[in-house]
Parts: structure tokens; sequence; C-alpha cells
């Protein structure tokens, strides 16, 4: 059976190609018995999230007093 | 460059052109947008260089930008892509030296017993709410001090993966490394800023 090092290698590799149904299926495996790779799995992906979020708006939060209507011609 | 900010003729121009006018705004963007770039280039000249020109462009533009946000986006929307159009024309902008710096960068963070098994203590735990840290300004701190801590070459590819958002491919061209080494460098700035965030930000943080 993968140890964690693999397991959380796998899942990172999984942001970056397709993985196969092999791989899929041993991280399902781990996963059911090891809370903390199932935690690493979840947190890649909101990291994932968090980082486009900081890249995009990084000053959201100061601006969303004044909230106006989208359309700004901001790219992307 | 002063010049071409003209405070508006309408309240539309005039907030945007007072936030590029404003000094404190301004250097407070610039060394944002630095340091960002320099991470990204690894180098303070060409960075500096694209910085200004993303500056000067949306300067050119200001009259659009009613929001201080949206103007920000703006700006570092111009950056990413000057950044990015310098890494794909500059194949090889990462010297011999870092190159290897590069191909090892540091050993993975010892959350792993020799087995490959976690570690009691570096297991990880599950994140309260993960997605609502993103309404907290004092997140945005922690996450760039973990950001920070990330050995530079594992920050480098990081940023270019989740901020510019280039493939894998692209960011080999760019770097000059292997596909498998760059998953090997990804995996380890995940593990580590997943550390960092949990010890700084989703555990003690999550209290009443």
């Amino acid at each position: 059976m993968m140890n964690c090092e693999q397991a959380t290698r796998l899942m990172s590799d999984g942001c970056e190609r397709d993985l196969s149904l092999r791989e899929r299926a041993s991280i399902k495996i781990h996963t059911l018995m090891c809370d903390g790779c199932s935690n690493f799995n979840a947190q890649i992906h909101d990291i994932s999230q968090i980082a486009r979020r900081y890249a995009k708006e990084r000053d959201g939060q100061e601006d969303q007093a004044n909230t106006g209507p989208k359309g700004d011609g901001t790219p992307d | 460059m002063g010049e071409s900010v003209l405070p508006g003729e309408t309240p539309v121009d005039q907030s945007a052109a007072n936030h590029l006018t404003d000094p404190v705004f301004l250097e407070d963007l610039r060394r944002q947008m630095l340091k960002f770039a320099v991470l990204q280039l690894d180098n303070e000249a060409q960075a500096e260089d694209a910085v200004q020109e993303a500056l000067v462009g949306a300067l050119k533009n200001v009259a659009s930008f009613e929001r201080k946000a949206a103007l920000k986006t703006w700006v570092f929307a111009i950056l990413k892509h000057k950044i990015t159009d310098l890494l794909r024309y500059r194949q090889r902008w990462v010297d011999v030296e870092k190159q290897s710096d590069l191909a090892d960068d540091e050993a993975l963070p010892s959350v792993f017993d020799t087995r490959g098994f976690w570690h009691q203590e570096d297991r990880p735990n599950r994140w309260a709410q993960p997605v609502e840290a993103i309404d907290d300004a004092h997140f945005w701190r922690v996450f760039e001090a973990c950001l920070e801590n990330l050995p530079p070459a594992q920050g480098r590819v990081f940023m270019m993966r989740e901020f510019i958002e280039l493939d894998s491919d692209e960011i080999c061209q760019s770097v000059d490394i292997s596909v498998s080494n760059l998953h090997v460098l990804l995996h380890r700035a995940r593990l580590r800023l997943r550390r960092c965030l949990e010890e700084h930000w989703f555990c003690e943080e999550v209290s009443p």
C-alpha cells in the first residue's frame, strides 16, 4: 500500500495532469484509511482557490463596502 | 508619468485618478507589484521594467476605473501579461547556478517519518471554513508570509502555476526543468504552504 508521502505526491500531481484509473483508486483506498491525507487532498484545492483569488483581487476586502456593478473592462 | 493623470472631468475619472496620484497608494501598489514580479522573473531590473510598464499602461486607461480594487486588479493583470510574455520569450531565464538550485531545492519538510507516514504532529487537520478565510484581511497577511517562507524555487513555480496559471509545459519550458522536477517542487510547495497556513491560521484563529 502507498504511504502518505506517495499519496500526497499523487494528489499534488492530480492538480497537474489526469491521473490514471489505478492512481485514482489507490488514492481512494488510502484516504479511506487516512484522515491526514484526506484533509491534505481537500486543502490543496482550497489553496489553489485561495491563491487564484489572491492574485485576482487581493484587496477585494477593502472594496466590499462599495462594491459596484461589474463590467469595468478588467481583462481576464 | 504624472502628467498623464488628469484628475477627471467626471466623478468616475476623479476617483481612479486620485488613487494613482495618491503617493501612499501608489507606493504600496508598486511595492506589491515589484515583489510579485521579482519572484516571477528572478531579476530585479526586468521586474522594475515590467512594473513600470504595467503602471504606465494603467495610467493611460485610468479613466475606465471607478473602483480602487478594479484598478489594482487590472494593473496586476497587465503585469501578469508582461511577465508571461517575458517568460515565454526568455527560454533560459534561469542561469546554470540557479538551475541546480531548482533541481533539488530544499529537501522535503520533515513531515513524514522514515516509512513515509505523517508524523503525528504534522498530520493535516480538517480546516474550518477555508473559503471564508479569504474575506478576512488578516488572513492575506498570513498567506503572504507563508508564500514568502517558501524556498525560492518552490515559490516561483507555485506562483507561476497558481497565480499566473501557466500549465506544466509552459513552466517547464520557462525555467528549463523536467515535468517530474516541476511536480516534485509543487508537491513540496503545497506541503509547506499547507502546514504554514494550518499553523498560523486554520488552527489558532478558528476560536470563537
